[in-house]
């Protein structure tokens, strides 16, 4: 038994379509500490956001198993809470509803009503949404919309956290501002998290390891990076730090130059040209 | 820079009617122009059917001829003859029992169909053939299986409705967005809590399309049904005027049974827009 707080043990994914099986994912191994902020980033079509919907259990993986806190994951549940590109919120509940639906639901037994509305209100106020409770998300804007994702997932009180490229549909000052907002929430929270990005400088700055994946097909955990940078970070005086540039670096050096070689076709070609090969052997 | 600001604040005197001159705009813009096509098209039917060998009455002559009809809308003098409200509300009533039946039925179908692929498979291909029977082929039979009238009526209008809200719901199910899936399941919410705090909200928009399709076909189908079935309603009163030869009758029948399938849909148009509210996003 692993003493860590999640792993993800030996996970392989096949797909099948038409009678043609494409091998996803290989060998997957990754374990998990406590309170830890994990970035899985890799080109599109790697394979990262199949990781994070398996460690969901919205996707079953072909083999392998991931434990989290001693037992083994079947199937989705409000433990691993996760956060959509696209906010999926109802859109025919308010800010505060949609909150509320998930905390009456997770929390049906083990708080009185009185307790389950303070909970909810809590978390809206967490991530600054304490002002909108009644408005439907059509009426706030595409960040505000995330920030009640957010709070949706952590309201749940999850042992993990799953963010699915949780800024990748904003703007970029939008995503700044809400970069900081996660960072002080896990600052005071210790979540166990772990996110999907394409954004290299956000991975640097959010996380503490950089879990960084080759392309597909067969795609599998390439290197590991750990950033060892004080907290809280603070992205203005880290614009001029060197282990910060030294960071992202390594990873821009991975994204684009060690995996183009990876690429059976790609060698010559721009990594640009090269993704969409990739995607359509991964899910061919 | 402080001169103009000031002068942007306009005096009292002419922000107060300001809804005055809003209702003056809706009155310019959507009353208006149906009046005067109206009162034109009344004007050439007017001319059109004055003159001595004109089969069909002018507007005045209707007027006229069913003069009584209109001011005493809810006379009674037993059997059949009974004033024109009692007559419209008969055939409302047939179509409030039949349309909601059709709407449990259809919503709780096109849920299955919608739902289930097996079910998609099995059922779908039957409902497209049987949608397209015309309401009134099914009267013989449900005459035949009932043996009464006033239930052969309902049925006719059942299967007149139920069709497209089957449809319309089993297309609003299907197309529930895997996000929302997804939340339902993280959440682990089970089939009762999906059904009415997902499934419905989400295909809400599509079944009351299919509710106001509905609501109009039955209004279509109970006057055809009532010319043959008879008794108090609408539908047989037109029949029993053309019999009679009282065409202004049948004038002022087509008028109400018009406005009538209207309001119908845009009763459920408002229902529908209060439900659905905010559900598009």
């Amino acid at each position: 038994m692993s003493k860590h707080y999640l792993s993800i043990e030996h996970v392989e994914k096949y797909f099948e379509r038409d009678g043609v099986s494409s091998h996803v994912l290989n060998q997957i191994n990754l374990n998990v500490d406590r309170g830890e902020y994990i970035s899985i980033i890799g080109h599109s079509g790697c394979g990262k956001s199949t990781v994070l919907n398996i460690v969901a259990g919205l996707t079953d993986s072909s083999s392998g198993a991931v434990i989290l806190d001693g037992r083994e994951v079947r199937g989705p549940g409000p433990d691993r809470s996760l956060v959509f590109q696209n906010h999926s919120l109802l859109p025919w509940l308010t800010v505060q509803e949609n909150v509320a639906l998930a905390v009456d639901k997770v929390f049906k037994r083990t708080k009185s009503k009185a307790e389950r509305r303070d909970w909810t209100l809590h978390h809206l106020e967490l991530v600054s949404m304490g002002h909108a409770l009644h408005k439907r998300p059509s009426e706030i804007s595409g960040g505000m919309k995330q920030r009640v994702g957010i709070a949706r997932a952590l309201a749940m009180e999850p042992k993990v956290l799953l963010l699915d490229e949780p800024f990748g549909a904003l703007d970029a000052l939008t995503r700044a501002h809400l970069q900081d907002e996660v960072m002080r929430i896990q600052s005071e929270l210790h979540n166990t998290v772990m996110m999907i990005t394409h954004d290299v400088d956000e991975a640097v700055l959010l996380s503490d390891r950089i879990v960084m994946m080759t392309n597909g097909p067969s795609a599998t955990i390439g290197e590991i990076l750990t950033i060892d940078l004080p907290r809280p970070r603070d992205r203005i005086a880290l614009a001029d730090d060197p282990r910060y540039n030294q960071y992202r670096h390594a990873v821009l050096s991975f994204l684009h130059e060690k995996q183009r070689k990876v690429e059976p076709l790609g060698a010559r070609r721009s990594a640009a040209a090269a993704q969409p090969d990739g995607k359509q052997r991964a899910r061919a | 820079m402080n001169a103009p600001v000031k002068s942007l604040a306009p005096p009292a005197g002419i922000t107060a009617p300001s809804w005055l001159k809003r209702l003056y705009n809706t009155l310019l813009q959507s009353v208006l122009p149906p009046l005067v096509i109206t009162a034109a098209l009344l004007l050439i039917w007017q001319l059109l059917c004055s003159g001595p060998n004109a089969s069909l009455p002018p507007p005045s002559q209707v007027i006229e001829d069913t003069w009584e009809l209109i001011v005493n809308p809810f006379y009674d003098n037993g059997g059949t003859d009974v004033g024109m409200a009692w007559q419209l509300l008969a055939s409302l009533e047939r179509v409030a029992y039949g349309y909601a039946l059709a709407v449990v039925a259809g919503v709780a179908l096109g849920v299955l169909v919608g739902q289930s692929t097996w079910a998609m498979r099995g059922l779908d291909p039957l409902f497209q053939i049987l949608r397209t029977v015309p309401p009134l082929a099914w009267l013989p039979l449900s005459l035949a299986g009932f043996k009464d009238s006033h239930p052969s009526a309902l049925f006719v209008i059942f299967i007149t409705a139920i069709w497209p809200i089957i449809i319309n719901t089993s297309v609003g199910i299907r197309n529930i967005p895997e996000d929302y899936r997804n939340v339902a399941k993280v959440l682990r919410l089970n089939g009762v809590e999906y059904f009415h705090k997902i499934m419905l909200p989400a295909a809400a928009p599509y079944i009351f399309s299919g509710l106001r399709i509905g609501v109009g076909l039955s209004w279509l189908a109970i006057i055809a049904a009532e010319m043959l079935i008879g008794g108090v309603g609408i539908g047989f009163f037109i029949w029993d005027a053309w019999n009679a030869s009282r065409i202004s009758d049948i004038i002022l029948a087509l008028v109400y049974v018009g406005v009538v399938g209207f309001l119908l849909d845009r009763l459920v148009l408002f229902v529908g827009n209060r439900i659905t509210r905010g559900t598009s996003a």
